[in-house]
């Protein structure tokens, strides 16, 4: 302790001070190390807690893909006829709703993160943030499990004989997941502050994140919507989300094309979401014990 | 360690602490607040809800929504010190742990510490039902600031410490709720941080274990020379732990200095007298109705203490003047967890000299409740008609006392209730 007395300015000698207001931004990446296994252990408890008497157990986890992908498939490819090309019209949509469900399931979890932490965040000071990350974290050994079931299914067909190709963007599949996550914390944080206050957040997105799906060609070809609807086709063309879903076929399925433009884009969106985000999420971090 | 004599190591100091809370319901009225509020941000004016707001005094009806938590606050800690913070409910000392502990940041002043602050606010935080008593230690032990490491190198002493060996790797929704607090003291016991929050928890567990528990804490401070900010009712635990207390009244420090003299002064406080004419959660036509009620022990000044004189006084809003004789009052007290203890009624005892109707004091010569937290729900007919009834409409803390006039405590773990006996051995 005293090792600081060298130090020319005395009051700068303490460890640290506790004011009313934030530094304008900071990520306390430093924080956020010092506490990593805090991180490794929420990411635990959440894979160990989720599915607590159940039945099924983690079996949940794939039966929600398959059966929103076979009804999709019923409703949308055979009733409603739209063309998947070469590929198997399920294959197409459970590449879409896997990817899209690692993004609502971020979204869901972090958009709740100060309500549904408040008893803890109560009485105990930690970096806040570990709390969305941990979400994001534990979502993604979620999605591993639904992705080797798309890779079950995968192999199936190929099989079966269709006529799959690999391509070799597929190695980029990751990067493509974790602006994905990225995303969704960005998101998830800004709307968690919001939801502190006013609770109104919550109900617009259990609607909006519906909506949205329908926005970000989960179950259709970006280019489908262009040509069937053109005056609406900007609706899917600025939103982020549809160019992650539209690539990730493209790299799975090697099926459609790639906008680069779309992606610089989605990229850049992504970047500056997550930042105020932050931004915004620090800010409500010192206060919102008071108004949730 | 060598202090010089000259430079106190102060190893914590709070300058001009104050916390302002809005109270009232979040609505249509906050988001006109936060965009006039913006609106001065942004032509760089001060906060136009910072200059009004009531001192922290729950008895009044204030005058506008904002309500000082917290006043100017000042104080510094020396290394090695055991400081206890004494106050009556809402007086603001969770609000000063919580500032401390950064759960909450303040409205204006300035915190300093050269240590690191871990609080105990309420054992067991972030304790997981599903998990396993050793899966809790590290999860609860990481949510306090510990390492992976650290955890693992403590985590045959935090078991032993404990008294949870048998159960460890139970689940802990299994646990009774003495374990929990156990366990997720004995956790918080071996974290080491030069600055140790501590709230309540003594509250909580039996005699045997606040014993062990108040052990561990002197020696926290006394041989491993760490500093502990205590909050607590325990005012035999504030006085066997405490090198220094400070008590709070409505916010503002009243008094600092030796444990002793803090703990006098504390009793010494001017009686509960709670508001309660704008209570709204009540039921009854309210032909009659309750306006103020005063709780205080041997006189007016002095707080209620177990084995002493206990006065509760009833006052009320009787417009149509209605006699005595036509009212009915009766109320109940209950513990903090709502367990019922007590019923006094009007209509049980033989009644005193007949009123107007205005005022109805109980007196009990011997307070027999012992120390804790209790809450009292009214009860009043008129004429056979309900008038008026308020569940929990306050609550009042007994302090300790020498009830049996030995000088010997009973856990309120053990025993609510004190009663006199005899003891024959035949």
């Amino acid at each position: 302790m005293k090792n600081k007395m060298n130090n020319n300015n005395v009051s700068n000698d303490w460890l640290f001070e506790i004011t009313p207001k934030n530094k304008f931004f900071s990520l306390n990446l430093k924080e956020v190390w010092q506490y990593r296994d805090l991180l490794f252990l929420f990411v635990k408890r959440d894979v160990i807690t989720v599915y607590k008497q159940t039945v099924l157990g983690p079996l949940w986890y794939l039966i929600q893909p398959l059966f929103t992908s076979i009804t999709f498939t019923i409703i949308f490819n055979n009733v409603a006829g739209i063309s998947t090309g070469s590929i198997p019209p399920f294959l197409f949509n459970l590449a879409g709703i896997t990817v899209w469900n690692y993004f609502t399931a971020c979204l869901n979890g972090t958009s709740d993160t100060f309500k549904a932490n408040a008893a803890i965040f109560g009485k105990v000071y930690f970096p806040r943030i570990i709390t969305p990350l941990s979400v994001v974290i534990s979502n993604l050994i979620k999605f591993g499990i639904q992705f080797l079931i798309f890779i079950a299914f995968y192999v199936f067909y190929y099989l079966q004989g269709a006529n799959l190709t690999l391509n070799l963007s597929v190695l980029f599949f990751p990067v493509l997941i974790a602006v994905m996550g990225i995303l969704g914390l960005g998101l998830g944080m800004l709307i968690s502050s919001m939801v502190t206050k006013y609770r109104d957040f919550s109900n617009l997105l259990t609607f909006g994140i519906q909506l949205l799906m329908y926005l970000s060609a989960v179950m259709y070809p970006m280019e489908l919507i262009k040509d069937k609807l053109p005056k609406f086709g900007w609706l899917v063309e600025y939103n982020p989300l549809a160019y992650i879903i539209q690539t990730s076929r493209y790299m799975l399925l090697n099926i459609g094309e790639i906008s680069v433009l779309g992606l610089i884009y989605t990229f850049a969106f992504t970047v500056a979401i997550f930042l105020i985000g932050v931004l915004i999420f620090n800010k409500t971090e010192k206060s919102f014990i008071d108004t949730v | 360690m060598i202090n010089s004599k000259l430079k106190k190591d102060i190893i914590l100091k709070a300058e001009n602490i104050s916390k302002q809370y809005r109270l009232g319901q979040v609505g249509t009225g906050t988001i006109a607040h936060d965009l006039n509020r913006w609106w001065h941000h942004v032509r760089g004016k001060e906060n136009p809800y910072l200059k009004i707001g009531d001192v922290n005094d729950r008895s009044t009806k204030g005058n506008s929504d904002y309500v000082w938590a917290l006043q100017d606050i000042n104080f510094e800690v020396e290394r090695g010190e055991v400081l206890g913070i004494i106050g009556k409910n809402g007086a603001g000392k969770s609000t000063l742990l919580k500032i401390l502990s950064k759960v909450t940041a303040p409205t204006s002043g300035s915190i300093k510490s050269r240590g690191r602050i871990a609080s105990l606010l309420e054992v067991g935080t972030g304790f997981n039902g599903e998990m396993t008593g050793r899966e809790n230690i590290y999860l609860n032990g990481a949510i306090l600031g510990m390492t992976k490491k650290e955890i693992t190198s403590k985590l045959e002493e935090i078991i032993e410490f404990s008294g949870c060996e048998r159960y460890i790797d139970t689940p802990v929704k299994r646990y009774s709720s003495g374990m929990t607090v156990r366990l997720a003291f004995a956790v918080a016991a071996f974290l080491e941080p030069e600055i140790l929050v501590v709230d309540e928890v003594l509250a909580v567990g039996d005699a045997e274990f606040q014993k062990k528990a108040i052990g561990k804490m002197q020696d926290i401070s006394r041989e491993d020379g760490r500093t502990v900010l205590f909050v607590s009712h325990n005012m035999a635990a504030v006085q066997s732990l405490c090198t220094r207390g400070i008590v709070l009244q409505n916010g503002i420090v009243k008094f600092e200095g030796v444990t002793e003299e803090a703990i006098q002064f504390y009793l010494k406080q001017s009686a509960d007298r709670f508001a309660i004419r704008e209570i709204t959660d009540r039921k009854g036509t309210g032909l009659v109705q309750l306006s103020n009620v005063s709780v205080f022990g041997t006189t007016r000044e002095v707080l209620p203490q177990s084995g002493n004189k206990f006065v509760i006084e009833f006052e009320f809003d009787n417009p149509k003047n209605i006699d005595s004789d036509r009212m009915k009052f009766d109320f109940r007290i209950d513990d903090y967890a709502g367990q019922r203890i007590v019923w006094l009624s009007t209509t049980v005892v033989k009644q005193g000299i007949k009123g107007r109707g205005k005022v109805i004091r109980f007196e009990i010569e011997k307070l027999n409740l012992n120390k804790g937290t209790y809450y009292v729900t009214t009860h009043l007919v008129v004429d056979e008609e309900l008038s008026d009834w308020i569940q929990n409409v306050f609550s009042f803390d007994v302090a300790e006392g020498d009830y049996y006039g030995t000088g010997k405590q009973v856990s309120p773990s053990q025993s609510k209730i004190l009663m006199d006996y005899n003891i024959v051995f035949v």
